[in-house]
């Protein structure tokens, strides 16, 4: 048999996760970051990241946000090539401000929630979402 | 609460090993060094509830050997704790006699002598007639099985899986939950769930992943003792990785460790005074979640295949490990007063098949199920002069067989097998049926494959597979072991991040590195990748074997282990 192309893109995603993680990416998204930032250090609580420990299939991640109280929260993923997923806007009449949407991850690495909150202030939430080749679990 | 009584019994690892006596039995049957029915059912009873857990049987009707492992590495917290403790260490821990019919159960150590003296272990039959003086005690005892159930046999392909469903129903199963059921393919799965069976299919972590909605029964509320018992059910949690996703594509699974806070709240709101989670995620992960989801009494772990003869408490939570093969089956008894879990007692349950009798209902109806596939089954295809097991982190001798059978028959440099828990074993000596080769193969994705992979993508393999059972937080990790290699020798450092764990890949028939850029013949099986072709892997391991006649495997030393 040779490899399917299924094989070898799943291989691919593998061999992404390796050769990813390396400090260029983690650049590109500290950059991103700070933009939404403006170069504040956020702080911690008040924000929910839900994400998988493992992707079932890194093409279509689900994950949510949730921050009461928050005007905008900022999703990154670290490691791909580009960091910058999605900023949501909440209005002032907003019922909640969660969120929830599915993301591509081009291999293991860290998902970057931050919110921006009604005083001006940042918080952040990160998950590591691992994206693996699978098929020994016993 | 935890009362003194429990204390006691979690205290008893330390003072059996001065001799003090033995929770479970374990010491006395040691010192007897005989057996009787009375003494393997002998139990005090306690409280108002008996639980009832069997769990990952891989459909195994009949008594089998089945060696437990000898190594079986734990990485960060849960380095150096139960299950992660073997052979001797494993003796000394739990104060039990070398050469008792308790370690012949419950480690590798002197396995084939002990094997000849004790005989094989569990049969559904004599599990019957445990189940049957357990309710003679207390008949409203609750049975529950944590899944693996309906895979892992000749008689569980062909029938796709109704042998078991029939005698689970029939031995009163009152819920379970999954893992391997649904490589039966998702309109199996409904069929036997709306059609077959007698009791529900739990899975609080199982939902609809186009919708992301609950999409199994999340759990089940049982009146016992006057008492309400909450049943949670765990299915795996990495169901789609583990094995073929595109089987159920439309479902996703996961932890989910909030969903889990949730329902355990839900039940409690619901009026739960006792609340049981049947668990499929495997030791450490059930061990992680104890510490981190409040509220659940007791834990029925499963998946990982331990048998560990007492609790492992967690806070307030009991963690019991009943083993796998129909080699144990657990009693606990519970003291529910007052919306609370006062008092537990367990005993772990061995089930020596020479000494427990057989139930003549049970036995009959596996012999009826058996019957279209005896003739198949029973055929001799040679014999073994090696022990034959599969248990144990990076290689078995079930395995190696397998390995070379891949090298020999398909013309490959290299050789991948899956590293399942599942398949009973064989001592030497013993004739190689074709049941022998199902139980270690038996299942719905078997195409040998063979393909052509780079060094490097070998090495992304076995790292990807390692970071799978050694990343030190077990929410990363998805159980089995690791993927057994034939044709090629490693080292690997299980204290390293992923990435640099493997090294000194070496093709044993040159004594060469690996080269990242060469391509190299590799012969695998069980790939989870939809349209992977080639012969069933039992197909190619059978005609390997009439070729050898009798089998004899040498020792393996392919891997060399760094362990911190």
């Amino acid at each position: 048999m040779k490899l399917t192309r299924r094989d070898a893109l799943a291989l691919g995603l593998g061999a992404t996760a390796a050769s990813f993680l390396p400090a260029r990416a983690f650049a590109a998204a500290d950059e991103a970051i700070a933009e939404f930032t403006g170069g504040a250090t956020p702080g911690e609580g008040g924000l929910t990241l839900t994400a998988p420990e493992i992707a079932e299939n890194g093409n279509t991640v689900p994950i949510a946000v949730d921050a009461p109280g928050a005007e905008s929260i900022a999703i990154f993923a670290a490691g791909n090539p580009t960091p910058k997923v999605a900023t949501i806007n909440f209005g002032p009449l907003a019922g909640s401000q969660s969120a929830a949407t599915r993301i591509r991850l081009s291999g293991t690495q860290d998902v970057i929630a931050i919110a921006k909150m009604a005083d001006g202030s940042f918080v952040q939430a990160s998950a590591l979402v691992k994206v693996t080749i699978g098929g020994c679990g016993g | 609460m935890i009362s003194r009584r429990d204390f006691l019994q979690v205290g008893m690892a330390a003072s059996a090993l001065y001799g003090a006596g033995g929770f479970g039995n374990w010491s006395r049957l040691a010192a007897q060094q005989a057996l009787t029915q009375d003494q393997l059912l002998q139990f005090d009873t306690v409280g108002n509830v008996t639980l009832m857990h069997i769990t990952d049987l891989h459909a195994q009707l009949k008594p089998v050997w089945f060696r437990e492992p000898e190594i079986n590495l734990g990485v960060g917290a849960a380095h150096g704790k139960p299950p992660h403790v073997n052979g001797t260490d494993f003796l000394r821990m739990f104060g039990i006699e070398p050469g008792s019919p308790a370690a012949y159960a419950l480690t590798y150590v002197d396995f084939v002598a002990l094997a000849r003296e004790y005989g094989q272990m569990g049969g559904l039959d004599r599990v019957a007639t445990v189940l049957k003086a357990i309710r003679a005690d207390r008949p409203d005892a609750l049975l529950l099985d944590g899944g693996d159930t309906w895979q892992g046999s000749y008689s569980a392909l062909k029938s796709e899986g109704q042998d078991m469903v029939n005698v689970m129903n029939a031995l009163g199963v009152e819920a379970m939950t999954s893992h391997w059921e649904f490589t039966l393919g998702i309109d199996r799965v409904t069929e036997i769930v709306e059609n077959h069976l007698n009791f529900p299919f739990l899975g609080a972590n199982i939902f609809d992943a186009e919708w992301d909605e609950p999409a199994y029964e999340p759990y089940k509320m049982f009146e016992r003792g006057g008492v309400q018992i909450a049943v949670i059910g765990q299915a795996f949690p990495y169901m789609p990785i583990a094995n073929p996703g595109w089987m159920f594509p439309d479902l996703s699974f996961g932890v989910r460790q909030e969903r889990m806070a949730a329902v355990v709240q839900e039940v409690r709101n619901a009026g739960a005074e006792a609340v049981v989670l049947l668990s499929h995620n495997g030791f450490d992960v059930d061990r992680k979640l104890a510490a981190d989801v409040p509220g659940i009494d007791v834990i029925l772990t499963g998946h990982t295949h331990d048998a560990i003869p007492e609790p492992v408490l967690v806070g307030k939570t009991h963690l019991i490990a009943s083993g796998s093969h129909g080699k144990f089956i657990s009693r606990i008894d519970l003291d529910v007063r007052d919306g609370e879990v006062k008092e537990v007692k367990h005993k772990l349950i061995p089930i020596f098949s020479d000494v427990i009798a057989a139930d003549p209902e049970i036995a009959a109806l596996i012999d009826a199920e058996r019957a279209p596939y005896a003739a198949e089954m029973a055929e001799v295809i040679g014999t073994t002069d090696s022990l034959l097991y599969r248990r144990g982190n990076f290689n078995g001798t079930w395995d190696d067989l397998i390995c070379n059978a891949l090298i020999a028959e398909r013309e490959a440099d290299i050789a991948l097998s899956p590293g399942f828990r599942w398949g009973a074993s064989l001592i030497p000596g013993a004739d190689i049926r074709r049941e022998d080769i199902f139980n270690a193969t038996a299942m719905s994705y078997p195409e040998a494959y063979r393909s052509e992979m780079t060094g490097e993508t070998l090495h992304l393999i076995l790292e990807d597979v390692a970071d799978n059972l050694f990343n030190p937080d077990p929410y990363y990790q998805q159980g089995g072991d690791m993927v057994r290699v034939g044709g090629m020798g490693y080292r690997i450092d299980v204290t390293k991040p992923q990435g640099s764990r493997i090294t000194e890949m070496t093709l044993l028939k040159t004594g060469e590195l690996i080269d990242p850029a060469r391509s190299y013949v590799v012969s695998g099986w069980a790939s989870v990748n939809e349209g992977t072709e080639g012969p069933p892997i039992w197909d190619v391991v059978e005609s390997h074997i009439r070729n050898l006649g009798t089998v004899s495997i040498e020792p393996n030393q392919s891997v060399e282990v760094v362990n911190g």
